[in-house]
């Protein structure tokens, strides 16, 4: 193993270090997460690059620094590094010739704001790629190994722990959820259930919306008692949100969507709904069967896929609202997720004027704050920068209105709008919803 | 060594060698990797068949979409020509199609030696602005290494050596004609084991991403 050699000109806190183990104890534990990753499809994206560098022309980072270290491909460096040396089908002549250098901690810490800090995990790249390498798949396994040696910015490690001991990233505990419950319940004259013992439908939260847009349960509260539905939140499974998934922790990502379906099960759900947040469907639709190591016995589905269905069924009614609109795609559930025509069949229902982006849904910029991007604060320039990207896309709708149906992307706006002083604020689908439903007779 | 007896060596062993190792590395690479741990996914696909969204990426991928073409169709259309212009060029030549047929048994027509003459250069000075490319744009230098550059300049050679050797320049016919079918057999000898492996990776990595985002009912 090779001695640390750290970037003498840009040394790293120390609080972007976790634990305190040696560098070749890091460096092997990398290295094992790394091997434990390298199954047929990554091994075949790390053989297929052909080093063209498409993939830049689709980064938001690489299109508004132009700095060629935030090539989509380049982020994952050490990791398709370790792949040539380690695993791949011509491993014993690298390592026998040399050809290609072990990677070393040094090397891993200096990717750190490669692999974190500036890929959001929107999968842009993925769309542009000759080869249809997709790169957020590279850096979930990258940030496995990351993580597991204990190389993940203080900030996200930090929430990803919290979330590990008390359930939530952002202090929601199940304290904090029971009060805020029974308070928004009280204040709003809605009911919430909380911990029935049956329900059809487990409806789960993320710890965003929670502390900073409760609103938005007052309005999830509202919906379903308009169409009658049978739910409820528990206490022992409603936090949505996987920032283990995002440091690239697997017991953490395991551990929280474990809650969820557990939970459901318990109640014997016929669904869950997963709140609006891009990450949290992404970490349960598509990953929670895998994790759980079956098909899951109930559906998932994100809040706007519910409406859409209750709309089509005739159950959710609606007024009409027809300001223009506009709404930005949250990219693990539109690009990565497949929900595109849900939230227009809700904006159609509204009669709403809706103004598309530029761009198709699937390839619409992300506002910046996904992959745990948002929690990184010393990212915060830079993600201000691309966020400026988004912005104007919004802006060249000529909307009145912008709308989205993540909380995640909700507080990047919210930030974003603060920043540049800009007069548009992002709405949540859901509350929109709600604050439009006819009456019932 | 002679020019006759350079084309003897390039014709004879040395074409058989690099024959085996184009079959063999090929099979060991696509082996190597597909071989690997592959997890199965139990999520609910939302269209069942990710694999007919595969197989429709395999395709679709050649043309960038349009919110990217700005951006990279330019360059897109360079290394199109160069493609094209390098299958025409070793396909559409009555002396290749005769090694194939004497190999395979299969058998086409060919097309005049003007238009292959005429395919080789587009295809050579597509080749030399790929290189500019890699070598002034900073992306592409910072993830270029040995074997861009070597992968290069081994598909560069045997359209240079085959233009030589049609125009008849240089002292001896033979000794070009040698070296062009050695580099050819360079060529194939070393196609597996770097980047021009893409010929046969890119229908597998397209397949896989438009699978997995097919399944999941996401536009890819
Ligand atoms: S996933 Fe998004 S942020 Fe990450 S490298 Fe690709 S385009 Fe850039
Ligand atoms: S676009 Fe694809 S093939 Fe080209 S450099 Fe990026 S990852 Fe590699």
């Amino acid at each position: 193993m090779s001695a640390t050699t750290i970037d003498a000109s840009r040394p790293l806190p120390a609080a972007d270090k976790q634990g305190t183990v040696s560098d070749p104890e890091r460096l092997s534990r990398a290295l094992e997460s790394f091997l434990a990753d390298f199954g047929a499809t990554a091994a075949l994206y790390l053989e297929a690059c052909v080093h063209c560098g498409q993939c830049a022309e689709a980064c938001h980072y690489y299109v508004q620094t132009g700095d060629p270290k935030y090539t989509p491909i380049w982020k994952i460096e050490p990791f398709k590094q370790a792949y040539k040396r380690l695993m791949g089908p011509f491993s014993p002549f690298y390592r026998l010739f040399g050809l290609k250098k072990a990677v070393t901690t040094g090397e891993l810490e200096r990717w750190q704001e490669l692999i974190y800090d500036s890929c959001t995990m929107c999968g842009r790249c993925t769309l542009v790629c000759p080869m249809g390498i997709d790169i957020p798949f590279l850096v979930l396994a990258a940030r496995h190994g990351m993580q597991a040696a204990g190389l993940v910015p203080h900030d996200l490690w930090e929430a990803t722990d919290r979330a590990e001991r008390e359930g939530s990233p952002l202090g929601a505990t199940r304290q904090v959820l029971k009060e805020r419950l029974a308070w928004l319940a009280d204040e709003n004259a809605v009911e919430i259930p909380l911990d029935r013992e049956q329900a059809d439908v487990l409806v789960t939260v993320s710890s965003i919306e929670v502390m900073k847009y409760p609103q938005s349960i007052v309005a999830l509260a509202r919906v379903m008692k308009h169409i009658g539905a049978s739910w409820t939140f528990r206490s022992d499974g409603y936090e949505a949100t996987n920032f283990g998934m995002l440091a690239g922790d697997r017991k953490g990502q395991k551990d929280a969507t474990m809650r969820l379906v557990n939970a459901a099960v318990a109640i014997r759900a016929n669904t869950v709904i997963l709140p609006e947040c891009g990450h949290a469907y992404q970490a349960f639709r598509w990953a929670g069967a895998n994790i759980y190591g079956k098909p899951l016995p109930f559906r998932a589905l994100h809040i706007s896929e519910f409406l859409a269905e209750e709309i089509g069924a005739g159950r959710l009614k609606l007024k009409t609202d027809s300001r223009s609109m506009t709404f930005h795609d949250p990219c693990q559930i539109a690009r990565r997720g497949g929900v595109v025509e849900a939230p227009r069949v809700v904006f159609r229902a509204l009669g709403a004027d809706l103004r598309e982006m530029n761009a198709n849904p699937s390839l619409n910029w992300c506002c910046g704050g996904g992959g745990g991007v948002v929690s990184i604060h010393r990212a915060d320039a830079l993600r201000h920068r691309v966020f400026h990207l988004k912005m104007q896309q919004v802006e060249d709708t000529g909307a009145d209105l912008l709308v989205s149906s993540c909380s995640n992307c909700r507080l990047t706006f919210d930030d974003g709008q603060a920043y540049f002083h800009w007069d548009k604020t992002a709405h949540s689908l859901l509350e929109l919803v709600a604050g439009n439903l006819a009456e019932k007779h | 060594m002679s020019g006759a007896s350079l084309l003897t060596f390039a014709r004879g062993p040395a074409f058989e060698v690099a024959l085996a190792m184009l079959i063999f590395g090929m099979v060991w690479r696509l082996v190597g990797i597909l071989a690997l741990r592959r997890s199965r996914d139990y999520s609910e696909g939302r269209k069942t068949a990710g694999w007919v969204s595969g197989l429709r990426v395999i395709f679709s991928r050649s043309w960038p979409q349009a919110e990217f073409r700005e951006r990279v169709l330019h360059w897109d259309i360079v290394s199109y020509l160069f493609h094209l212009g390098y299958a025409v060029a070793i396909l559409g030549y009555l002396p290749h199609i005769l090694l194939i047929r004497n190999l395979t048994g299969l058998r086409w027509p060919g097309l005049p030696g003007g238009a292959i003459a005429f395919a080789a250069g587009i295809a050579a000075a597509s080749l030399l602005a790929l290189l500019g490319h890699r070598l002034t744009s900073p992306v592409l230098r910072k993830l270029s290494n040995f074997d861009d550059y070597f992968s290069w300049f081994i598909a560069f050679v045997p359209l240079i050596t085959g233009l030589m050797a049609y125009y008849n320049i240089g002292d001896s016919y033979q000794m070009v004609l040698g070296l062009h079918i050695l580099s050819g057999d360079i060529l194939f000898a070393w196609l597996p084991f770097g980047k021009l492996m893409h010929v046969i990776l890119f229908a597998f990595s397209r397949g896989k991403t438009g699978a997995v985002y097919g399944r999941r009912g996401a536009a890819i």
